[in-house]
């Protein structure tokens, strides 16, 4: 038998040569595997991009799965922790799945696309995992990755791109609704979400017919300001609207070396999507030991005094410190839109009550001198970003 | 009759700021403004089918950002959005960039002079020494030099730090920084015309000074301290014009059980026993409380509004000799596309980015000639933006707004009242230069409000349609402003505030004054503290 060689170094996304056409400043990083663009021209403009007109990210990297068959449903709600009877077809869930020990492996979004057929998209790769937790369904699971090219088009004018482009019926599209429409004669699904916390759709479609979608997105785009935006400017608006990032917020509990270092949904404010009313699903029964005797830690949205972003800060019960570390941010940054100084960070509890205040240690630095500043630091429990055309329906043109 | 705790008199970003903080500490505040619309010159008016101009103030990157978080603005619809870059149009066909990207501003600058381009950053630096000064007294009542209050020396006492800090030959240099002219502070870093030209313009926008005139250092240093997001120096645009900062303070006021009256201009403010008991409207109608905020310009609160015989007289006087002089004008303009400027290659950034047509110093101090002679500069300053290449909001899509800030602009011309002629032969030479650089620009434009100081006086209500409610130079500034003995806020009457860019630390859209004044009131009344402290520019 001939052997096969893998191939070496980065992979091309469907989308590289229209972002390579667009790059100015050759930043680049690698994501599983794909080369993908920290920015294309300036961070600044391309978060402003998302904010005020219309970005566009390739998340074509993202882990996608197919799942089909008689039993998917029950075997999704076998898996993850919320309800997916409530999931129509046409609908998207967002969803946490767990080990047995009720800590979190990864988030990701559910798209029921048809009756009983559904597509899982996640940061990580789970394949081992989904396989494991289909013993006794009767159910496929498909590695999708490479088959499915996908943007993220996101921003208060994207609804106008998009309508501009052509795409009917967008109008009625629901905030985790989705769509399948035609393009050039290949199917290609929108959804109504995204990881920005704004106004904002995904394309998903054939790899073949990924660059035309790019064109026509653009030229429909032209007039309405439309950027296409790297990593960078996406992990802000991320930040500002409150999601999770897998490695940055909470840690995949199946690639966890120390114990203690994972988290379960309700310690990272997920309890919403746990429904206990389920005779059963992964990590139920710790769960609901866990609910029963309290968590050990608590995810916190943090508003924090003054403007001096507290990366990698440790977080502290008082001003004085004399308490002892509580916990840390996991992620941080000065919002732009919100004017706020924000935070997500993992506190132990009972610490962490929306409305209470920690104290988050800041270092910065000054023309090569470091500070360290104690900033106060308010628990919030809603998105710092949560403007009202995200959920408008029928969106606004802008 | 109700009577109200406070009466704030005039909507616009500094009178709202002022009158949210109040509500916000409890106080039951009625703002009331002449206009049938709120935002004085922080205004998007819809003057042309579905266009929106920002017609007065068109950028924003002094909104001081303790205050935007404080109020929330975010959540009552504001949003600011960097622009980058400037450019100014040469007449040889060439242009001068600048960028966002800093090494690509230094190749250009490096095009002209590598000496300039290597100076820039010591520039920088010194600049940015400055502003670092002025920044941390923003958001801080100006203390009397003459007062032993313990409030005032101990912030004497903290200025008097922060200067000493500096050491021996920066002190040197902040002194002559202050009271030098911005030509001359240029002179020090660059040897190219074309960069100096470009960089002065910041050092005259909205004052009646020429860029050799002694103090104009400081107004180039007005328009840097500003940020965007911490980018200090950084400018934006308000998504919506700039009435969505006036709208979303008024949204945080309302929100805090504030009452807005439009149309309601104030003939008097009234004066009983020596204390401020109320204010007068045009209409006949009275409205009675025992505080009342002046965000009106100092001549027209103490001049036009009150009873000579309610104020000392040497105040008076003092007053009456406030510098605010009309020496700016305004063309908006609806475009039925994007005009082009040849000179610029195709899709620059800097299409994005603020444009000028006078590309030398020599040119820069004839449009101030002009003015002194008694008329408009007929090779005038123009800071030109495009803000619908980045807003998606203010006009249809492919069409365009453009705002135009146009330097010089006399109050009166020769000294009488314009007339409608010469306020269309002053728009035609905007418009003739701007045509110069960019030959479809004139077959592109729809419509143009054309606005004079006596315009802006006559709607907005400032004195002279001065931008700054007051020249921003050192015998105008600080604790002289706006007269020495009441730089606090406080007027010659119990009872009676200033909050209007007419006092300390000046104008543009900061909404420092207002939150100041609200905090020295809230002081008087013994009332909890809603205003919120400087960031501190460590």
């Amino acid at each position: 038998m001939k052997s096969q060689a893998v191939h070496q170094g980065r992979l091309k996304t469907p989308f590289y040569s229209r972002l390579a056409a667009l790059d100015t400043v050759n930043e680049w990083h690698q994501w599983k595997g794909y080369s993908s663009a920290d920015s294309l021209f300036c961070e600044d403009i391309e978060y402003f991009a998302i904010r005020n007109a219309t970005a566009v990210f390739d998340l074509t990297p993202m882990t996608k799965y197919r799942i089909t068959g008689p039993d998917s449903l029950d075997y999704l709600n076998r898996l993850v922790t919320r309800d997916m009877a409530k999931i129509r077809p046409g609908r998207v869930a967002y969803a946490v799945w767990c080990d047995d020990q009720g800590q979190v492996i990864d988030d990701g979004t559910i798209f029921h696309l048809r009756d009983g057929e559904y597509r899982l998209c996640s940061q990580e790769r789970h394949f081992a995992w989904l396989k494991t937790a289909a013993i006794g369904f009767d159910v496929t699971i498909r590695h999708e990755t490479e088959d499915v090219a996908a943007l993220a088009v996101q921003g208060p004018t994207s609804f106008s791109v998009l309508k501009t482009m052509g795409l009917e019926g967008l109008e009625e599209l629901k905030p985790f609704g989705l769509t399948h429409l035609k393009f050039q004669g290949t199917e290609l699904m929108v959804s109504r979400t995204g990881f920005t916390g704004d106004l904002g759709y995904e394309l998903w479609i054939d790899p073949d017919k990924a660059e035309a979608l790019w064109d026509a997105l653009f030229e429909a785009g032209k007039l309405f300001g439309i950027r296409a935006i790297g990593t960078h400017a996406l992990e802000l608006a991320r930040i500002e609207a409150g999601f999770l990032a897998a490695y940055m917020d909470f840690l995949p509990a199946d690639e966890t070396v120390r114990t203690g270092v994972s988290r379960s949904p309700l310690e990272l404010g997920l309890e919403w999507l746990v429904d206990f009313k389920k005779p059963n699903f992964n990590g139920r029964r710790a769960l609901a030991e866990e609910k029963r005797n309290g968590s050990t830690w608590q995810l916190v949205k943090l508003d924090i005094e003054g403007n001096k972003p507290a990366h990698h800060s440790y977080i502290f019960g008082n001003e004085k410190a004399n308490k002892g570390q509580i916990g840390f941010v996991t992620s941080a940054a000065w919002s732009p839109v919100c004017k706020q100084n924000i935070a997500l960070g993992t506190v132990r509890t009972p610490y962490g009550k929306p409305g209470s205040s920690v104290w988050v240690e800041i270092y910065y630095q000054r023309e090569m001198h470091w500070n360290r500043k104690m900033a106060k630091a308010t628990v919030v429990d809603k998105p710092f970003w949560f403007p009202p055309r995200r959920s408008a329906t029928p969106p606004a043109p802008y | 009759m109700k009577t109200y705790d406070a009466i704030v008199v005039g909507a616009g970003h500094n009178g709202l700021t002022n009158a949210a903080f109040l509500a916000r500490a409890g106080l039951d505040v009625v703002c009331v403004e002449k206009n049938d619309y709120i935002g004085g010159a922080a205004v998007s008016r819809n003057l042309y089918k579905d266009w929106w101009y920002s017609n007065c103030s068109y950028v924003c990157s002094l909104l001081r950002p303790e205050i935007y978080r404080a109020l929330e603005l975010h959540k009552h619809g504001l949003q600011v959005t960097p622009y980058g870059g400037s450019v100014t149009f040469m007449e040889n066909g060439d242009y001068y960039g600048s960028y966002q990207d800093a090494e690509v501003s230094y190749r250009e600058m490096a095009r002209f002079s590598r000496h300039d381009a290597d100076a820039y950053k010591t520039y920088s630096a010194d600049t940015m020494r400055q502003c670092r000064f002025i920044r941390d007294f923003l958001l801080s009542t100006a203390p009397d030099p003459t007062s032993f209050k313990p409030s005032d020396i101990k912030e004497l006492i903290r200025i008097g730090g922060k200067f000493l800090d500096m050491g021996e030959d920066r002190m040197y240099e902040t002194i002559r920084f202050w009271t030098m002219s911005v030509a001359e502070y240029l002179d020090e870093y660059f040897e190219t015309d074309v960069i100096k030209a470009a960089f002065s313009g910041s050092g005259i926008i909205g004052t009646a000074l020429g860029i050799h005139s002694p103090g104009t250092a400081y107004v180039l240093l007005h328009h840097y301290m500003g940020e965007v997001d911490g980018n200090v120096g950084s400018w934006g645009f308000a998504r919506g014009g700039m009435g969505a900062v006036s709208n979303s303070i008024a949204g945080a006021f309302q929100a805090a059980g504030g009452e807005l009256r439009t149309e309601a201009g104030v003939d008097r403010i009234i004066v009983k026993n020596g204390k401020t008991a109320g204010v007068a409207l045009e209409n006949g109608d009275e409205i009675s409380a025992p505080v009342v905020v002046s965000a009106m310009d100092v001549k027209r609160t103490f001049l036009n509004c009150m009873d000579k015989d309610d104020l000392p007289e040497s105040f008076y006087k003092r007053v009456e000799n406030f510098k605010i002089r009309g020496s700016s004008g305004k063309l908006n303009i609806a475009l039925d596309g994007l005009p082009t400027f040849p000179a610029l290659p195709e899709g620059s950034s800097l299409y994005h980015s603020d444009m000028h047509f006078i590309d030398s110093m020599e040119r820069m101090e004839r449009a101030y000639d002009d003015w002194k002679d008694g008329t408009w500069s007929r090779d005038p300053y123009v800071d030109m933006l495009i803000p619908t290449l980045n807003d998606p909001t203010m006009a249809p899509p492919g069409k365009h707004f453009m705002s135009c800030f146009v330097q010089y602009c006399p109050y009166q011309v020769e000294g009488r009242a314009w007339t409608s002629e010469e306020r269309d032969a002053f728009g035609a030479t905007v418009i003739d230069q701007i045509a110069r650089y960019s030959p479809d620009f004139k077959d592109l434009i729809l419509h143009v409000e054309i606005r004079t100081p006596q315009d802006i006086e006559a709607e907005i209500g400032i004195t002279e349609g001065n931008i700054f409610h007051g020249e921003l130079t050192m015998d105008q500034l600080l604790f002289n402003r706006p007269v020495p003995g009441y730089a606090q806020y406080r007027g010659p009457v119990d009872g009676l505030y200033l909050c209007g860019s007419s006092t300390h630390p000046g104008g543009g859209v900061m909404a420092a004054p207002g939150a100041n004044a609200a905090r020295e009131i809230l002081s008087d009344l013994k009332r909890r503290n809603t205003v919120p402290e400087n960031f501190g520019d460590d």
